[in-house]
């Protein structure tokens, strides 16, 4: 059985994955891990670095037949969250960005109301904008209606491998929302990705939970089985849970060798 | 002259152009660059005929692991 499609801003994406680049430890690993998790969006962030330092992470997501999808980690604010934007665009070549205004370096939570205003802002600008934002339906619901094309709430914080702290939460954003869903930060193991695309998600970014990983190898193909996994069961449709045991066998035609024998040596009825 | 280049004070020839410096900074293949001059993207055509001066606060990013 084939899973259905993610389409977002109506680019239809065959990996419901996007693949997160942070805390690789070589650009070597990166790459084994990025062909074995299937993914085919790829997150890059912008930064002053001196050319050559440490190669050229978009060679490696070109060889591996990707997309680059940048981010705007790191800005506190709309303004400079913005700019990175508009710099990302003319460095990258692509409209597409990963919207993340943070409130503070220590939970790096994503701050609402400046993320509402950078996103108004990208939109109007032409920009197809991701924003990471809370685990807050309201705050999801805002986001989509100021224009964006897909909504990223958070699991849990970044890097925390919390998981989904409130899978509520993260249900009534899937169900009102008219976007769709991409599960972003706290996945921490595969079942954590299984979990978010079993609440509907439409897909998950997956980063620290593979980089920081023993074997990085490893977990990134058991996050790209979890991801598909997750997705089957969601559109197979779970049994609802139940306080008391529903039979899976008939009862009907079972044998009871323990009924007393009649007369002419047969069980009785 | 000089001018401030990714939050460093850097002395540059006269008449410098953005592509002069980033000529210096070693940007041969600008792949993956983006330039900003006080606070505004300088779309890469320009680049070429773009004069600095004195004062200016340039900011040239590039792609790299995250997220």
């Amino acid at each position: 059985m084939m899973a259905e499609k993610l389409q977002i801003a109506g680019r239809v994406l065959v990996s419901r994955m996007i693949f997160g680049t942070g805390g690789f430890t070589s650009l070597q690993t990166m790459a084994e891990c990025l062909k074995l998790s299937g993914a085919e969006l790829v997150t890059v962030a912008m930064r002053r670095v001196d050319p050559g330092a440490g190669g050229s992470i978009l060679e490696v997501i070109d060889s591996a037949g990707c997309d680059v999808l940048p981010n705007t980690a790191g800005c506190f604010t709309a303004a400079d969250a913005v700019f990175t934007a508009r710099m990302a665009r003319e460095a990258l070549e692509t409209n597409w960005i990963k919207l993340e205004v943070i409130g503070d370096d220590k939970t790096l939570l994503p701050d609402g109301p400046e993320l509402i205003v950078a996103a108004q802002e990208l939109v109007d600008d032409g920009f197809v904008v991701l924003p990471y934002c809370n685990d807050d339906p309201i705050l999801a619901r805002r986001l989509e209606q100021v224009g964006c094309a897909a909504v990223m709430p958070l699991g849990s914080p970044i890097g925390s491998g919390a998981g989904i702290r409130n899978p509520y939460n993260i249900a009534i954003i899937v169900e009102n929302s008219g976007v769709p869903v991409i599960l972003d930060a706290g996945i921490g193991t595969a079942s954590d990705a299984t979990v978010a695309m079993e609440l509907g998600c439409d897909g998950v970014l997956v980063a620290s939970s593979i980089s920081r990983a023993k074997d990085p190898a490893a977990m990134a193909t058991a996050m790209r089985l979890a991801v598909e996994s997750g997705r089957l069961a969601f559109e197979a449709g779970r049994i609802p849970r139940k306080l008391y045991a529903e039979a899976s066998s008939q009862f009907h035609g079972m044998a009871d060798p323990t009924a007393p024998f009649d007369d002419s040596g047969h069980k009785a009825g | 002259m000089v001018l401030t280049l990714n939050g460093e004070t850097r002395e540059l020839p006269p008449g410098s152009t953005l592509k002069d410096v980033l000529a210096i900074l070693g940007y041969d293949s600008p792949r993956g660059v983006a330039v900003a001059v006080d606070g505004n993207v300088v779309p890469r055509s320009l680049w070429d005929g773009f004069d600095l001066d004195g004062g200016m606060r340039v900011e040239v990013l590039r792609a790299v692991q995250g997220g």
